[in-house]
């Protein structure tokens, strides 16, 4: 199994501007002082070795997870944020128009940020091409219908070419759906949000994003940790630093690399990877978030080290 | 998870000890309350001494955010010290140092706080 996150960031898209780019471009140049760079292999070998804040970015779209798996003709995808624009159109790109294809999207929620995609996601747009739209809110289609026509956008729902459908799914209830066991998990966030476990061929990631934790409360801390129990990997809201998720920020929905480094450890999962990044939060911040939630991780340790990565925009990660 | 009580004059010393995770952090809560009422502008400023403390998880932290924000509603002054190593990293990386007072001693913090309460005729 294969994850390919297309969009990583929390709340709203927040793509760099020049000076962003230009700070990078300085960082760069300044690290190669004294260096000799005179062939291809030597700039490729340095640039590999700057850190990723520097010769990368984590991304500006919102978010969007694709599930990979070689026997699978057809495609899963975790929400609909501005990262399906880019998913969609790769998707055109690999296996042309006249070739139908379907499309299985499982949805946290359906704030902004979790469907502005769709209106911009071609394949919705091509006769024969299939979207199964699974979600556990009773009102998930409406709150794709409302996003298109007057006044939002110039294209109603009613013309989208593809045959679009709507699954509800039962929270705490396995489902096989596109070779997949899924289960949904009833998540604390405005208006509920659920996290799906996804099964397959004894591997097992977990897509859990927009949600808030109460982890003195032990029974809802277990419950996570049964959700997350064993899992290979683990996609988690980490958007706030816990001071902020436990003051000023409480009750807005999202969740911090502590209480990630937490739950996964007692659900003994083998990698976290920290999501919905913050919008306001520059690469470098990003990255030392990173930093410091490995330095956790290793710090409280109890027996089998937990991986942390950070997702960013183009990241794959195989189970 | 244990609290030791010192009354040093005109702050008082609460001894934090043990560990404080999910399955504690409201005993913890339920301790600190009662010293907590003297805690405002006018009355005792605490220091939590937590030499003693060997973990504390988001669950804990979530009863210290608590206890500052009591304090601090009152005008109260409250302060951490003499953290172990690993608990100090733990409030870092939590970005609680943002929220408390860190002193290296009890001793630099009820100098800190004595020379700032000060008495006014
Ligand atoms: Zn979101
Ligand atoms: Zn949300």
């Amino acid at each position: 199994m294969q994850i390919r996150f297309w969009g990583t960031r929390g709340s709203l898209p927040a793509p760099l501007t020049a000076a962003d780019v230009r700070a990078k471009l300085v960082a760069a140049l300044t690290e190669v002082q004294g260096r000799s760079l005179e062939t291809p292999a030597a700039v490729e070998a340095f640039v590999a070795g700057l850190p990723f804040s520097i010769r990368g970015t984590f991304g500006g779209d919102s978010s969007c997870v694709e599930l990979i798996d070689g026997e699978n003709t057809n495609h899963v995808l975790c929400d609909m944020g501005s990262g399906a624009r880019r998913y969609g159109v790769e998707m055109l790109r690999r296996h042309g128009p006249d070739n139908p294809q379907t499309y299985h999207v499982f949805m946290s929620h359906t704030h902004w940020d979790h469907i502005m995609g769709f209106p911009m996601f071609p394949p919705a747009y091509l006769p024969g091409n299939r979207i199964i739209i699974h979600g556990c809110h009773a009102e998930i289609a409406g709150a794709f219908h409302r996003q298109h026509g007057a006044p939002s956008f110039p294209v109603e729902f009613s013309q989208l070419q593809a045959a679009i459908e709507f699954v509800v799914l039962k929270p705490d209830t396995t489902t096989e759906i596109a070779g997949y066991q899924v289960t949904p998990l009833l998540q604390r966030h405005s208006g509920d949000s659920y996290g799906y476990r996804f099964e397959k061929n004894g591997k097992c990631v977990v897509y859990s994003t927009d949600s808030e934790h109460r982890t003195e409360q032990s029974e809802e801390a277990e419950r996570f940790a049964r959700f997350f129990n064993n899992a290979d990997l683990v996609i988690f809201d980490a958007m706030y630093s816990l001071a902020e998720a436990t003051s000023v920020k409480e009750d807005w929905g999202h969740s911090s690399n502590v209480i990630g480094v937490e739950l996964c450890q007692m659900a003994n999962a083998k990698r976290l990877c920290l999501f919905h990044h913050e919008p306001t939060y520059s690469d470098s911040q990003i990255e030392d978030v990173l930093h410091k939630t490995r330095r956790l991780e290793e710090i409280t340790r109890a027996e089998t080290p937990l991986e942390i990565i950070t997702a960013y925009d183009g990241l794959t990660v195989t189970l | 998870m244990e609290i030791g009580v010192e009354d040093r004059g005109n702050v008082l010393v609460l001894k934090v000890s043990g560990r404080i995770d999910h399955l504690n952090a409201s005993a913890f809560h339920e301790a600190l309350t009662p010293h907590l009422s003297h805690c405002s502008a006018d009355g005792t400023p605490i220091v939590l001494d937590l030499s003693g403390l060997d973990y504390i998880s988001s669950a804990g932290l979530r009863i210290f955010m608590i206890v500052a924000k009591q304090a601090n509603a009152r005008g109260g002054r409250i302060a951490v010290a003499q953290m172990q190593p690993l608990v100090r990293e733990i409030f870092e990386i939590s970005h609680f140092h943002l929220v408390y007072e860190i002193f290296a001693s009890t001793d630099d913090a009820l100098a800190a706080i004595s020379s700032t309460t000060t008495t006014t005729a």
